[in-house]
C-alpha cells in the first residue's frame, strides 16, 4: 500500500475549498481542514468525510498533520506558515507569500534548516504553455532576449464593492499582489530579481483602498528590460488571462495558458522540433495529466507534487519560499518605486558590444 | 418513461469565447456571437441539420435564446434544451463581491424563510441546506419555462469540487430534485468519470448520465481511459462525450469514427459555429452511428 501524507487545508475561502477538494480526491492523501466556525464550516461538518477543525493551534496540536495547505488571507501567511514549520510541518502556502519580503527569508531559511518541503501557489509555473517558455529562454532559443512584455488583465473589481482584506492594501488586497504577483513571478522565474525598478504606476479605477491597475519597467542583471502591464478591472477577459511576449536577437517568444508560439530566425542546434519561422504548440499537447481536474491541470499538478515531495517520492517542484520571496521583494520593490518616484536598485551594467576598430568618425 | 438522448447535441462553448486552444480565437468568437442573433443563426443551422438539442449553460445570453424558441413553437417544434448549470461565474463573482455567506444569501428569495436563517447566523440544519440547494436549482431553471428540458446537467466545475469534497450527497439532492420537480432526467459533466459514477453509485444512482472527455487521444480524461472504457463496457453509465476532436488535436473523422466504436455510448456533444464543420460532423456521426437522432 502507498504511503499517505496526513494534510490539512488552512482556510476555506475560493482559493481553499479549491485546494480542500484536490487534496480530498488525492489518493495519497489523509484530508483534514481547518477554518473559523461559520456557514461553510458547519455545512462541510455536516457533509463530508473529513475532520475539521475550527481551532489552529489545535489542528497542528491534536491533529498533528505532516503537511499544512495555508490559504487564509495574506497578512496571516508568515505567522501560520511559522507556526507550522516550527512543528516540523511542511507548508504549501498561496501567494502572496508574505507582506514583509524579509519575513519570506527568514520563512524560506527556517524551512531549509528544518528540511521541510516549501511551496507557493504561483500555479502559472505548471502551466505547460509556460513550462515550454522557460525551456526555450534557458536553451537559449531566442538569443539575447532584451525586450519582454509581462501582462495580466481581468474581471475582479468592476465596481465600487465592499471593503474587504481583497480590498486593503495593508492585508496584502489589490492587484499588485493579488494579479500582478503572477506576471512578476514568472519573470523572476525566467530572470531573477529585477536589478531595477522605474515607471511604476498603481492606479486605483474602482477600488477605495487599493490600486487596480499596476504599471512597471524592471530591469534585469542579464539585459532583458521587463514592461509589466496589470489591470484587475477589465470586463473584457473572461477570466483572469496572463501573457507574456519577448524579443531577442533570434526572434520571438509567446505564451499564454492555452499556447506558446516561437518565431526563430534561424533554427537553434539541439533545439528538436523547432524549425525557422513560426512555430506554435497547444496546451494538447503540452499538457501533462492529472489524475485528478478540478479547474486546470495547473492546480492539480501544483498540489500532487506538494503532496509527493512530502512523502519523499520526488523533489521538491515549482516555486519554494525562496523564489516566492523573490517576487514579494519585487513587489515591494514596485511599491516603493511608485511611492517615491525614484529608481529603485540600481541599474544593471548595459552589456555593451565590444567597439570594432575605430576607422573614423563614421565608423566605416 | 426514460427519455432516449439523440445522438448528436450541440454544445454552446463557442458562443462564450471559450476555446481550449487559442484566447485569440476565443476572443474572435466572443466578437461574433455577442448578438444573439447570431448565436441564434448558427442554432438555426444545427436544427434544420436535424440536430434540435441544445446543451447549454445557464448564462443570461441562453435566457435570450429561450425566448426567442419560446415564441416561435411553430418554427421550433421539435427543439430541446438541455441545461447545464449553475453557471459557475456567477457565484464566483458573488463570492468575491459579498463573501460566502453573503452570496448565498444574495440569491435566496427576499425575505424568505432561510434568508432569515442565514440572516440570523444561526447554524443550518441539513434539511436546510437542502432547502437552498432546491431554490438555487428552480432559480437557474427559471429561464426555461414552458421548454422542454428532459435531462438537466450539473456543470463540471460544480460536480468536481463536490466529487473532491467528498459531498456525494449534494449529487443526490440534484438528482432528486430534477426528477421530482421537473420530471428530467438529472446528468452530470465532470472531468473525472469514473470517480463520478463510483460516487453516484454509493449515493444509490444506477446507470447515470455523465457527459465526460471521450477521445482517442485520451486527452483530460482523468482517472484513465481504460477506466472510462470498462465503465462503459459494463453498462454502467450512460455516456456522452465531450471533447471528441480533444480541442482540434484529432481529425474529425478519425474522431467520430473511433468514439463510435465504444460500446454504451449515447450521444456526442460538439461545438460548432459554421455551416460547413455542423453538416460534417453531422454527416460522420451519420454515417459511423446510424443517424443523428436517439
Amino acid at each position: 500500500m502507498t504511503e499517505r501524507l496526513k494534510i490539512a487545508v488552512v482556510g476555506l475561502g475560493k482559493m481553499g475549498l479549491s485546494h480542500f477538494s484536490l487534496v480530498g480526491a488525492h489518493p495519497q492523501a489523509e484530508t483534514m481542514a481547518c477554518d473559523a466556525a461559520g456557514f461553510m464550516v458547519d455545512v462541510l461538518s455536516k457533509n463530508v468525510p473529513h475532520t475539521i477543525w475550527k481551532d489552529y493551534d489545535k489542528l497542528l496540536s491534536d491533529g498533528a498533520p505532516q503537511a499544512v495547505v495555508i490559504a487564509t488571507p495574506s497578512r496571516l501567511h508568515a505567522p501560520m506558515v511559522r507556526a507550522a514549520l516550527e512543528k516540523g510541518v511542511h507548508v504549501f502556502c498561496e501567494k502572496p507569500f508574505c507582506l514583509d519580503w524579509r519575513e519570506a527569508e527568514e520563512l524560506a531559511d527556517l524551512a531549509d534548516k528544518k528540511g521541510l518541503i516549501n511551496q507557493v501557489g504561483y500555479h502559472y509555473r505548471h502551466v505547460g504553455a509556460f513550462q515550454e517558455m522557460k525551456r526555450l529562454v534557458d536553451a537559449g532559443a531566442i538569443g539575447r532576449i532584451t525586450h519582454v512584455m509581462a501582462e495580466a488583465y481581468g474581471p475582479v473589481v468592476l465596481r465600487p464593492k465592499k471593503q474587504s482584506w481583497r480590498t486593503t492594501k495593508s492585508e496584502g488586497g489589490g492587484c499588485l499582489y493579488d494579479y500582478a504577483a503572477h506576471p512578476l513571478n514568472l519573470l523572476n522565474w525566467f530572470f531573477g530579481t529585477p536589478a531595477e525598478v522605474t515607471g511604476s504606476v498603481l492606479n486605483s479605477i474602482f477600488s477605495e483602498g487599493t490600486d487596480d491597475e499596476v504599471f512597471s519597467t524592471l530591469r534585469f542583471e542579464g539585459g532583458q528590460t521587463a514592461q509589466m502591464s496589470v489591470n484587475w478591472s477589465d470586463e473584457s477577459h473572461r477570466k483572469m488571462s496572463t501573457k507574456i511576449s519577448m524579443i531577442g536577437t533570434n526572434g520571438r517568444l509567446y505564451a499564454d495558458r492555452q499556447e506558446c508560439q516561437v518565431y526563430l530566425r534561424e533554427e537553434v542546434p539541439g533545439l528538436d522540433g523547432y524549425g525557422t519561422g513560426w512555430n506554435v504548440k497547444y496546451t494538447t499537447e503540452l499538457t501533462q495529466e492529472s489524475w485528478f481536474y478540478l479547474r486546470g491541470e495547473e492546480y492539480s499538478n501544483q498540489m500532487d507534487a506538494f503532496i509527493r515531495s512530502c512523502l519523499g517520492e520526488t523533489a521538491q517542484l515549482g516555486t519554494d519560499f525562496r523564489d516566492a520571496a523573490a517576487t514579494d521583494r519585487s513587489i515591494a520593490m514596485i511599491l516603493q518605486n511608485a511611492e517615491t518616484g525614484q529608481a529603485v536598485g540600481e541599474a544593471p551594467t548595459p552589456v555593451t558590444p565590444q567597439p570594432a576598430k575605430r576607422r573614423g568618425w563614421f565608423g566605416r | 418513461m426514460e427519455h432516449q438522448m439523440d445522438k448528436l447535441l450541440f454544445g454552446d462553448n463557442q458562443f462564450f469565447g471559450i476555446n481550449h486552444m487559442s484566447e485569440e480565437k476565443a476572443r474572435a468568437q466572443a466578437m461574433r456571437f455577442q448578438d444573439s442573433s447570431a448565436i441564434m443563426d448558427v442554432l438555426d443551422v444545427a436544427y434544420d441539420a436535424g440536430i434540435r438539442t441544445f446543451m447549454c449553460t445557464t448564462h443570461d445570453r441562453i435566457a435570450e435564446i429561450a425566448e426567442i424558441v419560446r415564441n416561435n413553437p411553430e418554427r421550433y417544434p421539435d427543439f430541446l434544451f438541455y441545461p447545464c448549470m449553475p453557471y459557475a461565474h456567477k457565484y464566483a463573482n458573488a463570492v468575491t463581491d459579498f463573501g460566502m455567506m453573503g452570496a448565498v444569501q444574495h440569491f435566496m428569495p427576499e425575505g424568505g424563510m432561510l434568508q432569515t436563517a442565514l440572516r440570523g447566523g444561526a447554524a443550518l440544519a441539513t434539511k436546510d441546506v437542502d432547502g437552498i440547494a432546491k431554490i438555487l436549482i428552480d432559480a437557474e431553471m427559471k429561464m426555461f419555462k414552458g421548454l422542454n428540458t428532459p435531462v438537466v446537467f450539473m456543470q463540471n466545475v460544480f460536480t468536481d469540487l463536490l466529487l473532491g469534497l467528498g459531498f456525494g450527497r449534494a449529487l443526490r439532492v440534484f438528482h432528486d430534485h430534477v426528477r421530482e420537480t421537473y420530471n428530467a432526467e438529472p446528468g452530470f459533466i465532470t472531468m473525472n468519470m469514473p470517480l463520478c459514477l463510483e460516487v453516484l453509485e454509493r449515493e444509490g444512482i444506477e446507470n447515470p448520465i455523465i457527459c465526460s472527455n471521450i477521445n482517442k487521444i485520451g486527452f483530460r480524461m482523468c482517472g484513465g481511459a481504460e477506466a472510462y472504457k470498462a465503465a462503459m463496457e459494463a453498462g454502467r453509465v450512460r455516456a456522452v462525450a465531450m471533447s471528441v476532436y480533444a480541442s482540434g488535436a484529432i481529425p474529425p473523422a478519425e474522431a467520430i469514427e473511433w468514439v463510435s466504436e465504444l460500446p454504451n455510448l449515447e450521444s456526442i456533444v460538439f461545438g460548432a459555429s459554421s455551416r460547413a464543420n455542423i453538416h460534417s460532423t453531422r454527416d460522420l456521426v451519420a454515417q459511423h452511428m446510424g443517424g443523428t437522432n436517439a
